[in-house]
């Protein structure tokens, strides 16, 4: 056989060739790439074509925005009524919450956005954070509370809609998220007691749904407390979440605590690091990024689980929503008013998932694929 | 003669059932520079772990510079910030760059200021001759070059001691040679007492005072190296070095 040795040396960087990259390209590969993906690409474009014109016509072409009552609504083209919207958002926004007090609520929504937007930027991230936060939670209780400088009292069983459901997220995320963690080293350390402690808690709480536990909270905590002593409902239900969260927060870090390679744990040792110096500066930030994903899911799941509060009688934005379909002037408009929070809850939850993405290209050093 | 900086006595360890180390007995002096070889499964890597207690052993003695190993974890601490390891793969921190990899030991263990580890840090990155690369990240490194920074790591804590576990295994024949030359270069330059695991036997002929044959958990046999390389004692000894050395 010959082999003719052809030494051509390192060739030189070429173009991609026509047609393969660019718009067309993507076209090409991504949607018309085999019969199957073109018989695919069709079906898709057709169900666009049925659904969505349809859509567009009841939503927005056909809709009403400016009825005065349900009669006047209904009698139009037959799209959706908007108008429903319009009479009763506040209502569904905050709730049983005094009307004329509501600016209120209002301003302490705004309040813990921004203080949850400047949490999200990096430049906060020191001991700014702190004080931002000590400070943006006493107004937000000041606001929804009063009870000074002119303000009125305004008891916590009026508190309801779109306020209510963020303060019960943002602290349900806020505490179940360390303790989740603490749980999770917890379960993993070779101490028999502590160890034993954490699976117990962990089990227990995930085998029961968030209903029960809420449940539990309201109904069984009175009875087993000394006679006289209450604790407030909202602060129970507030336990209840925070308490359910943690477990299944602890079992995702648990997880990621398992991906860390045992040689990172030794070479901390090797230079000395003790446990704890171990765990905050070497494990759990490596850890903590591996789960991102399913935390965020954990999280947004927990938004639109605060729903649950239902069944103990505090009104958060489903429940607010359900209020406002019961008065009799404007009756059988559940779908605008369930897209209505549909939309909300989207919003927020969307939010979260685009921020958890950027979180992940944040922390990405190169070292994942 | 120097003082004595590791002593094992008598020392077995069994994982489970197997019989991992069968009474070792180990004099190491402050300076000394000791190769440890012997076929794989011989327990090399376990008896250096046990040594700065990344493993634990259940009967014998190891005491290092002065502090007994038991189950007590503040001697264990404290004889790891004057043991530093080096080890086949690296185990640098992925997440921080290579400065906050070498700063990391010293301020928080070391309580130093955050300056002077960083001096210290540059100061031994020049040593090991990749001083710009301090602000990269280990992903972004070659594999010479990491366990070169892994080196300058445990440097920065200065320790008495460093303990290598076969750091040119997991390298490529052109990084080996830059990895043993900062090795060599440690071994003439500082005092630090160096026992490595490791197959080059060049660099032990190079710079080692003694080295260790081990062979299925005890040490068969320990010679300088002219000795122990042109007349080995043991038949199984000599059985290994002509395995390697063809």
């Amino acid at each position: 056989m010959n082999i003719t040795n052809r030494d051509s040396g390192v060739v030189a960087a070429l173009p991609p060739p026509r047609g393969k990259s660019g718009v067309i390209g993507w076209l090409r590969e991504r949607l018309f790439s085999s019969p199957l993906n073109i018989l695919i690409t069709m079906l898709m474009v057709w169900l666009l074509l049925m659904g969505l014109p349809p859509l567009v016509e009841w939503a927005l072409l056909k809709a009403n925005f400016t009825a005065g009552n349900a009669q006047e609504c209904r009698a139009g083209p037959g799209g959706a009524c908007w108008a429903f919207i319009r009479e009763k958002y506040r209502l569904i926004l905050f709730g049983t919450y005094p009307y004329d007090e509501q600016w209120r609520p209002l301003l302490a929504t705004l309040v813990l956005l921004a203080v949850i937007v400047c949490s999200a930027m990096r430049r906060f991230r020191d001991m700014r954070l702190f004080v931002i936060w000590a400070v943006g939670l006493a107004l937000v209780a000041c606001l929804m509370w009063g009870g000074f400088a002119g303000l009125s009292y305004v008891e916590n069983t009026r508190w309801g809609g779109l306020p209510l459901t963020l303060i019960l997220s943002t602290f349900g995320i806020a505490f179940a998220f360390p303790v989740g963690v603490v749980l999770a080293l917890g379960r993993r350390s070779d101490m028999p007691v502590i160890k034993a402690l954490c699976v117990v808690y962990i089990e227990i709480i995930r085998g029961v749904p968030l209903i029960s536990l809420l449940f539990m909270s309201s109904v069984m905590l009175p009875l087993f407390l000394p006679e006289g002593m209450s604790f407030d409902k909202l602060l129970r239900a507030q336990i209840a979440i925070i308490m359910f969260a943690s477990a299944y927060v602890a079992e995702t870090v648990r997880g990621g605590l398992q991906a860390i390679p045992r040689g990172q744990i030794e070479g901390a040792q090797s230079i000395g690091l003790n446990y704890w110096q171990t765990m905050r500066k070497i494990v759990l930030p490596q850890a903590l990024r591996i789960v991102i994903p399913p935390l965020v899911s954990i999280f947004i799941a927990l938004f639109k689980d605060t729903s649950l509060v239902v069944v103990i009688g505090i009104y958060d934005l489903t429940l607010s929503a359900k209020a406002s379909l019961s008065d009799p002037v404007w009756r059988g408009f559940s779908i605008e008013a369930y897209l209505f929070i549909s939309l909300i809850y989207f919003l927020f939850c969307f939010a979260m998932s685009r921020y958890s993405k950027r979180l992940e290209a944040q922390l990405d050093t190169g070292y994942t694929r | 003669m120097s003082e004595t900086i590791i002593l094992m006595e008598n020392v077995n360890k069994w994982y489970g059932q197997f019989h991992v180390l069968r009474d070792i007995n180990l004099d190491v002096a402050a300076g000394e520079r000791i190769v440890i070889c012997g076929p794989s499964g011989s327990g090399k890597s376990t008896l250096i772990r046990c040594i700065n207690a990344l493993e634990s052993h259940q009967e014998g003695k190891i005491i290092v510079d002065g502090t007994e190993l038991t189950d007590n974890l503040k001697k264990i601490e404290q004889v790891r910030k004057n043991v530093g390891m080096v080890f086949q793969h690296f185990n640098l921190f992925p997440h921080l760059t290579v400065l906050e990899n070498l700063t990391l030991g010293p301020v928080w263990v070391l309580k130093q200021s955050q300056q002077q580890a960083r001096d210290n840090a540059m100061q031994y990155l020049e040593r090991v001759r990749i001083p710009d690369q301090a602000d990269k990240f280990p992903g972004q490194l070659s594999g010479g070059q990491q366990q070169r920074v892994a080196i300058a790591r445990s440097l920065c804590m200065n320790p008495k001691v460093l303990l290598f576990d076969e750091p040119t295994s997991a390298l490529d024949p052109e990084m080996v040679k830059e990895v043993l030359d900062v090795m060599v270069n440690l071994a003439e330059e500082s005092g630090v007492t160096m026992l490595c695991v490791t197959h080059e036997m060049g660099f032990a002929r190079k710079v080692a005072d003694r080295v260790v044959f081990m062979d299925q958990g005890s040490i068969v046999e320990q010679n300088t190296p002219d000795a122990f390389f042109d007349h080995p004692q043991h038949e199984r000894t000599r059985h290994f070095l002509d395995q390697i050395l063809h």
